[in-house]
C-alpha cells in the first residue's frame, strides 16, 4: 500500500484488504489487497484464471470471502447479494450485456428502478435522465431507439447509462473493449476519463496492454491468486506488465527474418460467400497470400471474416469466385479435398471445431492423419507409431500435459491451442489458416504460439492470420489488410501500420492515410 | 509433474470407482424396491430373490440356460454401444432381430441342402444383412435428410412385425399347417444342416453365445483399433471437429446405424437356429420371438456403461434376471412381470443417478487440482492447468467425458 501515488483522498472509496477465497482445491485470492480512489481510473490486470473475477465477484456480493475485509468510504461493506451491491453504489458492465432486445433504450434502463409513481415506472423522467446523462459524458445514445437496433457500442453506453442512472460511484468495467472498435474505445475512453474526473471511482479489467497502458491512474496486476504489484503507467511498458502477468519475461512481437519469396500460394479471387443470414457475408473479394508472408485480416468481429475462412476451407459454399491452394483449385471442394491440397486450418472455435473434447491428447493430434500408412495398416491403427508420434509433437510443442491419454478438455486454452497447431504443422502445409490463434490464451503460450507462425513463415508456408486482436495481427504480419462488410478496403505494409490509421479503416473510413491509400492498389474493390 | 500423474490417475480411479458403486447402488435400490413389491404379494422376498438367484446361477444348466438368454441382449447392447458412439441411438433392436431372423430363415428354407460348416455362415451372413438393411435405412435417413433415427427405428419395428406376421401367414407357412387346416403361423422345421451346435452337452449353451461375445469383442476393436472406428467415433464426440478434419461425417452415422442394425440381425438368426423348435414363429406381435432383446439390450448396454466389453458381463446379469424370474414363478408363484418391473427400475435409477455420478466426479476433479496445486507448491510459475477459476475448462471436461447415460437422456 505504500506505492500508490495518485491523487490521494484520506478514505479510499474501496478498499478490500487481505482478501482470500479458497475454492476446493483452490486458492483463487491470497490476501489480495486492492483500493480504489475516488476519481481514479484502477486497472486490473491478470490471465485467465489469475483470480480477477473472483476479486469481482467478492466485491459484487456473489461470492463470500474467506477471510479479508472490503471497505466502502472506510466503512465496512456490508455488500451481500448484487442487490445491495447496486445500493451501495456499486456498478458493474459485464461482457455480456443485461438488456432487452425488445424494449426501447428508456424503458430498459427504467428496469428495476425504484419509481415514485405507485408501480408505474417513470419513463419521461428516466428519458430526461438519460439525455442529460449523455451530454455530461458525452454518451451518444438514443433514448426512444429500440436495443435490437443498436450497434454493440451504443448498447454498451446504455449499460453505462444504467449504471450511472443507479447512482454507481464505484464502476466495474469487465473487459469492456473487447466488443468495441478502436474508434469506440477511444470513444469509451474519454467517457470513462469525464466519469472519474467527477469523482466516480472505476475498476477497468483488460488483458489489452496498451489499453490499459493509455486509461489506467494504477494498475494492479493479479498471478495465481496473488498481487503480483501495482504500478503506474508511466513506471512501465508492455513487456512489463506481460513480465509480471507471466512472471518471466515475455517478447511480444516475434522477430521477423526476411524471407525468400516463395510466389502465390494461396490465392482467391472475386470470392462472393453468402452469411447466415442470407446476405453476402464476402463481396468480390481478392486476395493474394505468397509463401513465406503472413497476411494479416483486421476487422471488427463480424465483417465477413468467418466467412471467409470457412469458404476456404470448404466448410461453406462459395457463390462465386475461385480459391486455390499452390495451384490447385480447390474452389467449393470438400474440406477433405482442400486438407489434401496443402491447407493448414486453426479454427476460430476451438473446442468446437479443432479439437474433440472427449478424446485423448493422441486421439486429437491423429485426426487429420489418422488413414495415412505410417499410422494405419490395412485399417488398423498402428498403435506405437500414433504413441511415438504424439510424443514427439507434444515434446516439440511444449503442449503441457500429463501424458497422452489425458482428456483433451481438461487442458488448459493455450495448450488445446498448442496441441491444434502441432497437428496442423505436421508435415509441412503450403498454406496455413490461421483464425483469432491466441484467443482467451495466456500470454507465455500465445508468444509462444506467435514464435511458431514466425518460424512457419520461414519455412516457406503462406499464412493467412485473421485476428480481432490489433496488436496481434500489427506484430505478425508482413502485410495488414482491413476487411469491412465483406470487402478488403485496405492493404496496409506493415511499416506504415499505426493502430489509429488501422482502427478508422475498420470502422469504414477512407484510407486517408497515405500509406493506406497506396496499398488498396490490386486488391479489394471496396 | 510425476507426482501430479500420480494423482491424476488415482483421481480417475476413484472417479470410475466411484462410477461403478453408483451403478451398483441402482441395482440395489431396484431389488429393495423388488422386495417390497414381493412383500405386498404376500411371500418372502428373501426367499423370492433366494429363487431367483439359484435359477439364475445356481448350476451349469441354469448359467448355461442364462447365457442363452444373454446372447440376443449381448448383440443388441453391442449394436448400441457402436450407435452411441457415433452418437445415434437405435431403438430399432426389433425390427433388426425380426429382420435378421426372416432373412435368414428365408436364406436356409431356400438352400436347405448345404452341408452344416457352409450352411450355418451363410445362414448368420444372411441374419446380419437382414439387420444391416433394417439399421441402414433409418441409419441413411438420418445421414442425409436429417430424419430423426429415434423416430424412424421405432416405426420400421412396427413395419417389420407386419411384414413378420404377413409372411409367416402366407408365404412362409409350413405347407403342413395349410394342408391340416390349423394354420399356425410358423415356418416348417428348418434344415437341420443350420441348427446351431450345443457346445455344453445337455444345455442350451449354443454356437450363438460364442459368436456373440465375438462380436461384443470385434465391436470393442473395431471401435478403438481402426481408422473407421476411430472415425465414428470422432464423428460421435463432435460433428463439427470432424468435418474440419475432412471426415466423411454422413457416411459414419450410417454406417454406425447399419453396423447396430447388423448385430441385431445377428441376433434374430442367432434365436432362429438356436431355438429349441427350430422354426420361425409368430404370435402376432414381436415379443414372442424377440423376447423383448431389442428393448431389453438396450437396458444392458446402459448398465455396461455403453461399452461393449462391459456390456458382456450386464447382459449376463439381465440374462440371469429373466430365467431367474421363471424359477421363482415356479416355486413361489411371483409373476415374472416382478423382473420386467425391475429392470426399468435399474435403468431408471442408472440413469437418474448420473446426475449424482456427474457431482462426484466434479468433486473428485478438484479435489485433485487442490493436490497438484499442494505439489505444485512452491514453483507457481509453470501451471499445467489454468489454476483459479476454470470453471469453463472443468465444465467442459465433464461435457466431453465419456457420459453415456446422459447424452442418451438429454436426446428428444
Amino acid at each position: 500500500m505504500t506505492d500508490t501515488p495518485g491523487e490521494r483522498t484520506e478514505v479510499p472509496l474501496l478498499e478490500m484488504r487481505g482478501i482470500t477465497k479458497r475454492f476446493p482445491g483452490v486458492l483463487a485470492n491470497d490476501s489480495v489487497d486492492f483500493d480504489v480512489q475516488a476519481g481514479e481510473i484502477h486497472a486490473l490486470l491478470g490471465e485467465n484464471g489469475a483470480g480477477k473475477s473472483t476479486l469481482m465477484k467478492i466485491l459484487f456480493g456473489l461470492y463470500a470471502p474467506d477471510s479479508g475485509e472490503v471497505f466502502l468510504d472506510g466503512e465496512e461493506s456490508r455488500v451481500h447479494s448484487p442487490a445491495t451491491a447496486i445500493a451501495a453504489g456499486i456498478g458493474m458492465i459485464h461482457q455480456h450485456f443485461m438488456l432487452v432486445p425488445t424494449l426501447t433504450v428508456t424503458e430498459n434502463v427504467a428496469l428495476g428502478l425504484k419509481s415514485h409513481r405507485k408501480g408505474r415506472p417513470d419513463l419521461a423522467g428516466v428519458r430526461a435522465r438519460i439525455i442529460e446523462l449523455s451530454e455530461t459524458y458525452g454518451l451518444d445514445v438514443q433514448p426512444d431507439a429500440y436495443l435490437w437496433q443498436l450497434a454493440v457500442g451504443e448498447r454498451q453506453r446504455v449499460e453505462i447509462i444504467k449504471a450511472l442512472l443507479r447512482e454507481a460511484r464505484l464502476l466495474v468495467l469487465d473487459e469492456p473493449t473487447a466488443v468495441l472498435t478502436p474508434g469506440e474505445v477511444d470513444d469509451l475512453f474519454i467517457t470513462l476519463r469525464r466519469m472519474a474526473n467527477d469523482g466516480q471511482g472505476l475498476i477497468f479489467i483488460s488483458h489489452k496492454l496498451h489499453e490499459v497502458l493509455a486509461l489506467a491512474d494504477r494498475i494492479t496486476v493479479l498471478r495465481d491468486g496473488c498481487v503480483v504489484g501495482t504500478t503506474v503507467p508511466a513506471d512501465t511498458d508492455r513487456e512489463g506488465l506481460a513480465h509480471m502477468m507471466v512472471g518471466r519475461p515475455v517478447r511480444l512481437a516475434p522477430d521477423m527474418a526476411e524471407t525468400e519469396d516463395r510466389g502465390v500460394r494461396l490465392s482467391v479471387s472475386g470470392l462472393t460467400v453468402v452469411g447466415d443470414r442470407g446476405t453476402d457475408a464476402v463481396k468480390d473479394l481478392d486476395l493474394d497470400v505468397r509463401g513465406g508472408r503472413i497476411l494479416g485480416i483486421a476487422g471488427v468481429s463480424g465483417n465477413g471474416q468467418r466467412e471467409l475462412a470457412e469458404a476456404i476451407a470448404g466448410l461453406r459454399p462459395v457463390a462465386a469466385g475461385s480459391v486455390s491452394i499452390d495451384g490447385t483449385d480447390v474452389t467449393g471442394a470438400e474440406p477433405k479435398q482442400v486438407r489434401h491440397a496443402g491447407l493448414a486450418f486453426i479454427p476460430e472455435e476451438r473446442m468446437r471445431d479443432g479439437a474433440i473434447g472427449s478424446f485423448s491428447v493422441s486421439e486429437n493430434l491423429m485426426l487429420l492423419a489418422h488413414a495415412e500408412p505410417r499410422f494405419s495398416s490395412r485399417g488398423v491403427l498402428r498403435t506405437t507409431a500414433i504413441k511415438t508420434h504424439g510424443e514427439s509433437l507434444v515434446d516439440e510443442y511444449a503442449v503441457k500435459t500429463p501424458d497422452l491419454s489425458t482428456t483433451t478438455s481438461s487442458l488448459s486454452g493455450g495448450n488445446i491451442q498448442k496441441l491444434i497447431l502441432a497437428r496442423e504443422l505436421d508435415g509441412e502445409p503450403p498454406v496455413l489458416l490461421a483464425a483469432q490463434p491466441t484467443r482467451g490464451v495466456d500470454i507465455g503460450a500465445a508468444e509462444y504460439i506467435h514464435e511458431r507462425l514466425v518460424a512457419q513463415r520461414e519455412r516457406g508456408t503462406a499464412i493467412l492470420v485473421i485476428s480481432e486482436d490489433l496488436d496481434e495481427v500489427m506484430a505478425l504480419s508482413d502485410d495488414v489488410a482491413v476487411m469491412f462488410e465483406g470487402r478488403i478496403v485496405a492493404v496496409v505494409p506493415r511499416a506504415d501500420c499505426t493502430v489509429g490509421g488501422l482502427g478508422l479503416l475498420m470502422a469504414g473510413g477512407e484510407a486517408d492515410s497515405p500509406a493506406g491509400a497506396a496499398a488498396t492498389g490490386g486488391t479489394g474493390t471496396g | 509433474m510425476l507426482a501430479g500423474r500420480r494423482a491424476r490417475s488415482r483421481r480417475a480411479t476413484l472417479a470410475r470407482l466411484g462410477g461403478i458403486s453408483v451403478g451398483g447402488s441402482a441395482v440395489i435400490l431396484a431389488l429393495l424396491i423388488g422386495a417390497a413389491m414381493i412383500l405386498g404379494l404376500g411371500a418372502n422376498p428373501l426367499e423370492g430373490y433366494g429363487e431367483l438367484l439359484k435359477g439364475a446361477f445356481g448350476g451349469t444348466e441354469e448359467l448355461a440356460e442364462s447365457a442363452a438368454k444373454a446372447m440376443p441382449l449381448l448383440f443388441v447392447g453391442t449394436g448400441i454401444c457402436v450407435a452411441f458412439r457415433a452418437k445415434v441411438i437405435n431403438i430399432g433392436g426389433e425390427g433388426q432381430i425380426i429382420a435378421g431372423g426372416l432373412l435368414s430363415t428365408m436364406t436356409a428354407l431356400a438352400v436347405p441342402d448345404l452341408p452344416a460348416i457352409v450352411l450355418i455362415p451363410v445362414v448368420l451372413f444372411m441374419g446380419l444383412v437382414g439387420g444391416a438393411i433394417w439399421g441402414g435405412i433409418p441409419g441413411a435417413l438420418k445421414a442425409y435428410l436429417g430424419v430423426n433415427e429415434i423416430l424412424s427405428t421405432i416405426m420400421l419395428n412396427l413395419v417389420a412385425v407386419q411384414l413378420f406376421n404377413y409372411l409367416l401367414r402366407a408365404p412362409l407357412m409350413d405347407p403342413k399347417q395349410i394342408e391340416l387346416g390349423t394354420r399356425i403361423p410358423q415356418t416348417k422345421r428348418l434344415s437341420e444342416n443350420a441348427d446351431l451346435p450345443i457346445l455344453i452337452e445337455g444345455t442350451r449353451f449354443h454356437l450363438g453365445v460364442v459368436v456373440a461375445l465375438i462380436a461384443a469383442a470385434v465391436a470393442w476393436f473395431f471401435l478403438w483399433r481402426t481408422t473407421t472406428g476411430y472415425r465414428v467415433r470422432a464423428v460421435g464426440a463432435s460433428a463439427p471437429a470432424a468435418r474440419y478434419a475432412g471426415m466423411p461425417v454422413k457416411r459414419m452415422t450410417m454406417l454406425a446405424l447399419t453396423i447396430s442394425g447388423a448385430l441385431g440381425g445377428l441376433a434374430g438368426a442367432c434365436l432362429v437356429f438356436g431355438s429349441e423348435t427350430h422354426r420361425l414363429q409368430t404370435e402376432g406381435f414381436a415379443t414372442g420371438f424377440t423376447g423383448s432383446a431389442g428393448f431389453n439390450g438396450i437396458v444392458a448396454a446402459l448398465f455396461g456403461g455403453l461399452h461393449p466389453l462391459f456390456t458382456i458381463p450386464s447382459s449376463f446379469l439381465f440374462g440371469g434376471l429373466l430365467v431367474g424370474a421363471n424359477a421363482m414363478q415356479r416355486v413361489i408363484q411371483i409373476p415374472v412381470d416382478l423382473v420386467i418391473g425391475l429392470n426399468g427400475l435399474i435403468v431408471v435409477f442408472v440413469v437418474s443417478s448420473n446426475t449424482l455420478r456427474e457431482r462426484l466426479s466434479r468433486y473428485m476433479s478438484i479435489a485433485g487440482e487442490a493436490a497438484e496445486h499442494e505439489e505444485a507448491g512452491a514453483h507457481p510459475a509453470p501451471v499445467v492447468d489454468e489454476a483459479g477459476t476454470t470453471e469453463p475448462a472443468d465444465a467442459d471436461a465433464l461435457d466431453g467425458d465419456d457420459d453415456p447415460v446422459r447424452t442418451l437422456e438429454s436426446e428428444p
